[in-house]
């Protein structure tokens, strides 16, 4: 079974108001692999991966993680199942009345009745995998950006997920932080051996490391495949939003009546 | 005329779901037996929205009693009645203005903090991130919360009266002259514990229930955005203050209304 | 989780405070007093009237609170108000049988109270024992009354 995807979604409807969001996604999330999952901004990415980590529930559809049925668990079965998942959020989300070294082992104190040493060395542990254990001590108010990213994502790892979520992890980074999260979620992928969804829409990062991808327009995946699959891919859309074109099939005008007599009109009211 | 009706009706049911999903709030964060943490958390909440309120709820109490003395007298030597002073300042302050007062200075001071804090909490996301860590939000941030509240108002209550109290004996006894004797004397003959002290607690437990509950449950609902925190901290001070007096008519006709 | 010293100590202290500012509104404001049993003696008194004297009302000896009136009820032997005090258990065999109670006023509008004032009997009042010389409260249209009545007589 081990060939089997790890992360299957069917038919995902979701509406938020009036507005659909998500009209019959498809996805088949492979085990061991980091999957990307691109698209412009506002297309609900984010909304995603709620509904995968069972935060949201959808109107049509289901998600199944290694067989589960996300949305048909109890509530604590659903808790259960979210200690084999990871997630590490767009902001980092540490909890800001905690040290960097109480927030990695916040999960460890939450899941475990380790002795107190065993969650230190743990902890340490991660921090050292992302570089951070000598600021240990701080709070996440003194960190920068890439920093409060880094220790997220070591938060994220200390149960030893099986699954891990990263919902826009490039966004807001300077060159550096950028070219280290990219190290570190490969480097982390291809040492624990764990499945990874990437979410975003920094197409060079994300491209660079995944080894599948979706691209989500308009509700729908609209091509999946290899990375050098989708930058030859000949469809218009995907070969705009791939190499960054301003106009293309996503105009670069929001909807308007035309230029020309909406002027006119200013005049004659005037 | 019937688009006017059908909005009535929409807000009307905007507004009873609002109240079924606070009711819900408060009845899945109110359970749940506090550990160990739970407790030290709760310890760290009635320091922040009781003991940093101390100072503020202490200082208005010290002036309303002044005041109260005051213009007490002013009115009570008309009628020769001065000495009626310490049982004019004590009942008003013990059943009216240290149970109000008091929650209204809490709803501005400890429940705008806490939208605020709690608003904070979700819009960056620390909410959801202790949901898919496994840690239910409800029990660990808002619960320590809510029950904070629920002790420290009825605390700081006390002291407001006990000040405010001392305040007009300030005024009564040390600046105006009344005989010290008559200030306590009328006052222990007229005050009584249960009727009075105890009423006045019992709001005070009620107020604290409901400016806690609504000001955990605006920060918990808000819209996660800079400007949704601003707008549901305005809207604690505003629904917990109306609440608060609102409540305080109900209570009081119960109490001292005499329908019994 | 971090533990701080400093802000136990505040919460400590508020609660101690909170409990304390509860004691002195009990005992200082609204005059409760926790007496243990045993050291008290009662006396019972009959008045014809007591005017707005009112449980837990004191009972002072010149001056001086000596103890509280814990009921008042009507006799319905006589149809006057029978009043029960109790007092320091200290004057228990000290107070004479002639001792008179009368219901005073504390200035002209504010709490009345009884005052006691000890007789020249060789035998003392013991516990349960009724005070026979005592005198009702004034009541301000009874005075007027008899002032106007003086007024028309004269």
């Amino acid at each position: 079974m081990t060939d089997s995807p790890f992360v299957v979604v069917e038919g995902l409807h979701f509406a938020r108001g009036e507005k659909d969001i998500f009209r019959g996604v498809e996805l088949q999330i492979p085990r061991g692999k980091i999957t990307a999952i691109l698209g412009p901004s506002g297309t609900g990415k984010t909304t995603l991966l709620k509904l995968i980590g069972g935060q949201l529930a959808p109107d049509e559809g289901r998600v199944r993680i290694d067989g589960e049925d996300v949305h048909a668990l109890s509530r604590k079965a659903l808790f259960r199942l979210r200690r084999r998942m990871g997630m590490l959020f767009q902001s980092g989300a540490l909890f800001s009345d905690l040290s960097v070294f109480e927030n990695v082992a916040f999960p460890l104190r939450v899941h475990t009745d380790l002795p107190e040493a065993m969650i230190r060395d743990v902890a340490l542990m991660k921090l050292q995998a992302v570089g951070l254990r000598g600021a240990r001590d701080l709070m996440p108010s003194e960190l920068s950006g890439g920093m409060a990213r880094r220790v997220a994502l070591a938060r994220a790892i200390a149960l030893d997920p099986e699954l891990i979520l990263y919902d826009e992890p490039f966004v807001g980074q300077d060159p550096i932080s950028k070219g280290v999260l990219v190290q570190l979620i490969k480097r982390l992928n291809d040492a624990l051996g764990l499945t990874a969804i990437v979410v975003s829409h920094d197409i060079q990062e994300t491209l660079s490391i995944a080894d599948y991808v979706y691209v989500i327009s308009d509700g729908r995946v609209m091509a999946h495949g290899t990375p050098d699959s989708l930058d030859v891919d000949e469809d218009p859309r995907v070969s705009q939003f791939v190499h960054g074109e301003p106009d293309g099939p996503v105009p670069f005008h929001y909807p308007a009546t035309d230029f020309f007599s909406d002027i006119l009109n200013m005049e004659k009211r005037s | 005329m019937i688009g006017r009706i059908v909005s009535l009706g929409r807000r009307g049911c905007e507004v009873l779901e609002a109240l079924g999903r606070a009711g819900q709030f408060l009845a899945q964060s109110a359970v749940g037996v506090p550990s160990r943490e739970g407790w030290y958390l709760w310890l760290r909440q009635v320091h922040f929205v009781g003991v940093l309120s101390l100072a503020i709820v202490l200082v208005s109490g010290l002036f309303i009693g002044m005041v109260l003395a005051l213009q007490g007298y002013t009115l009570l030597v008309d009628f020769g009645a001065e000495q009626a002073l310490g049982q004019m300042v004590a009942l008003s302050l013990l059943r009216e203005l240290s149970p109000v007062v008091a929650a209204l200075l809490f709803a501005g001071r400890a429940g705008s903090a806490l939208t605020a804090e709690i608003g904070l909490m979700k819009a960056t996301e620390q909410l959801t991130s202790m949901e898919m860590i496994g840690v239910d939000p409800l029990r660990r941030v808002v619960a320590p919360r809510l029950w904070a509240g629920f002790v420290a108002l009825p605390l700081l209550t006390v002291g407001f009266s006990v000040v405010g109290i001392y305040g007009g004996y300030l005024v009564g006894v040390e600046w105006l002259g009344v005989f010290e004797g008559s200030y306590w004397g009328n006052m222990q003959a007229s005050v009584d514990f249960v009727g009075d002290v105890g009423n006045g607690m019992v709001k005070s437990v009620v107020f604290a229930l409901v400016v806690t509950w609504i000001a955990v449950f605006q920060g918990y609902d808000l819209v996660p955005t800079s400007e949704g925190i601003s707008r549901a901290t305005t809207r604690t001070v505003v629904y917990s203050s109306l609440a608060v007096l609102g409540l305080d008519f109900v209570l009081t006709a119960l109490m001292f209304g005499g329908f019994s | 989780m971090k533990r701080s010293k400093t802000m136990e100590l505040g919460v400590g202290l508020f609660m101690l405070a909170g409990i304390l500012g509860l004691l002195f509104l009990g005992m200082r404001v609204s005059g409760m007093a926790f007496t243990v049993p045993g050291d008290t003696f009662r006396l019972e008194a009959n008045f014809a009237n007591i005017g707005s004297l009112k449980p837990r009302a004191r009972v002072t000896m010149a001056g001086v609170t000596v103890g509280r009136v814990t009921a008042i009820e009507l006799d319905t032997d006589w149809y006057d108000a029978r009043v029960v005090l109790e007092l320091d258990g200290e004057l228990e065999g000290q107070l004479a049988r002639d001792t008179t109670a009368a219901i005073l006023t504390a200035g002209l509008l504010g709490e009345q109270y009884i005052g006691l004032t000890v007789g020249g009997d060789p035998e003392t009042l013991a516990d349960g024992d009724t005070i026979r010389d005592t005198q009702s409260a004034m009541v301000l249209e009874e005075l007027i009354q008899q002032f106007v009545s003086n007024m028309v007589s004269d």
